[in-house]
């Protein structure tokens, strides 16, 4: 227990222990894991952006997703309405030409029915006079009667 | 175990006996063969146990440490190096709360202390017959293995802190500074001679108080295993292992008190209060 040159000894042999940990040990390992902190906290960073942009893109998408479900309504009423269009713009000209059929048969007809009766009146009246002629061959001169007869033939 | 041929207290003193090398009565140089000669030696002695435990164990340390910071990174800590990171940490934590100053000095100081103290505590655990008694087998006649039961370790490491405070306290106040703070306080300049007297013991007080609180404490846990172990080998565990177990408190406990102890210290030699 006699205090001696170990004092001395111990003394040195301290500083120089301490010299090696503040040269070697401390900042190195201060160092890692300052390094680390900023390491995780950038990455709980990152992952609070991922987890920000992901709210993002949900809620973008979603309403993407509306747009086209409106889209598409609009769509389909469009095609309805324009079907509907197109099915009384059938029907409507499908009704003008069934007109327009009609009327031209039935000018047709009126026109048959002229021409048949001209050609009747034609043919009654030669047949009249043919019969007056018949009648009157003897006392009747056709070229002096002519003017009567073409009134008769009107008349019919 | 004392046996038949050794009496209590023959055995007690050569437990407590180092094994001192310096210059011998008849003039050469050796080891001291008992307490009177190793007494005789005078100052340039020296214990030769203490310095090369205390040289192992601060080797221990710094090879644990040292390779811990080789492998340190940002990436996943290892086992070693998630233990030397959670002991800077502590140590980091412990100068954060008590020293207010910027110095890059005090921390790897307080995590070597704090280390070293530690490692020359536990060799307290260290069943007391088994390294005398291997060290009698090897022919060595004394061995004491816990360094910090040598007041030449314990004063070592304080005058050394005790080195850093005056430095510091020149450094940060100025010489001028410093000699006024221990001149003209309590009292102001008219209470000199009382001012030098009180601020004197109480700047001596700080390396011998952590000095000798940590030897006494740390002797007193070695004398007291020497104690059981005269006691029957029977009875002996019965006192032992509440001993120990007690002692692993106080062995961190003084550790951290010495390592606690500095930095405060340190941090009052770097504030200026007028």
């Amino acid at each position: 227990m006699n205090i001696n040159a170990t004092l001395l000894g111990q003394t040195i042999m301290f500083a120089m222990f301490v010299w090696f940990c503040m040269r070697f040990v401390w900042p190195p390992i201060t160092n890692a894991m300052g390094e680390r902190a900023k390491k995780i906290s950038d990455g709980l960073a990152a992952g609070e952006r991922g987890k920000t942009e992901l709210e993002l893109a949900t809620k973008r998408s979603l309403e993407i997703l509306h747009e086209a479900k409106q889209k598409a309504a609009e769509v389909i009423s469009q095609a309805e309405h324009r079907a509907s269009q197109i099915v009384e713009e059938a029907k409507n000209s499908a009704k003008e030409e069934g007109e327009r059929l009609l009327s031209g048969a039935k000018a047709e007809i009126e026109q048959e029915v002229f021409r048949a009766r001209e050609s009747l009146r034609d043919q009654v009246a030669s047949l009249a006079v043919a019969g007056a002629e018949k009648i009157l061959r003897q006392e009747i001169d056709a070229g002096k009667h002519a003017e009567l007869l073409k009134t008769i033939r009107s008349e019919l | 175990m004392a046996n038949g041929t050794v009496t209590s207290s023959e055995y007690i003193t050569h437990h407590l006996e180092h094994l001192t090398w310096g210059r011998l009565p008849d003039g050469a140089w050796g080891i001291a063969q008992n307490a009177e000669q190793a007494k005789e030696m005078g100052f340039w002695a020296l214990n030769l146990d203490t310095f090369f435990v205390s040289l192992f164990l601060g080797a221990i340390f710094l090879f644990i440490f040292g390779r811990a910071a080789k492998a340190a990174n940002s990436g996943v800590p290892s086992g070693l190096v998630n233990f030397a990171e959670w002991m800077v940490e502590f140590v980091e934590d412990s100068v954060k709360g008590s020293f207010s100053g910027k110095n890059t000095l005090v921390a790897p100081l307080a995590l070597t202390i704090f280390f070293w103290i530690y490692l020359m505590n536990w060799m307290d655990l260290i069943p007391v017959d088994y390294v005398p008694s291997l060290a009698k087998a090897l022919g060595v006649p004394f061995f004491k293995v816990v360094p910090t039961t040598d007041p030449n370790a314990t004063f070592g490491m304080s005058i050394g802190v005790f080195i850093l405070v005056v430095y510091y306290s020149i450094k940060i106040k100025g010489l001028g500074g410093f000699i006024g703070e221990l001149t003209l306080q309590p009292f102001g300049k008219f209470g000199l001679p009382a001012n030098l007297f009180l601020e004197g013991v109480n700047l001596i007080s700080k390396p011998v108080s952590l000095a000798l609180r940590l030897f006494g404490n740390m002797y007193a846990g070695e004398m007291i295993f020497i104690l059981i172990a005269i006691l029957p080998f029977w009875v002996q565990w019965t006192l032992s292992l509440p001993w120990a177990i007690f002692h692993i408190l106080i062995v961190t406990l003084q550790a951290f008190i010495f390592m606690t102890l500095t930095i405060v210290y340190l941090d009052m030699a770097h504030q200026e209060h007028h």
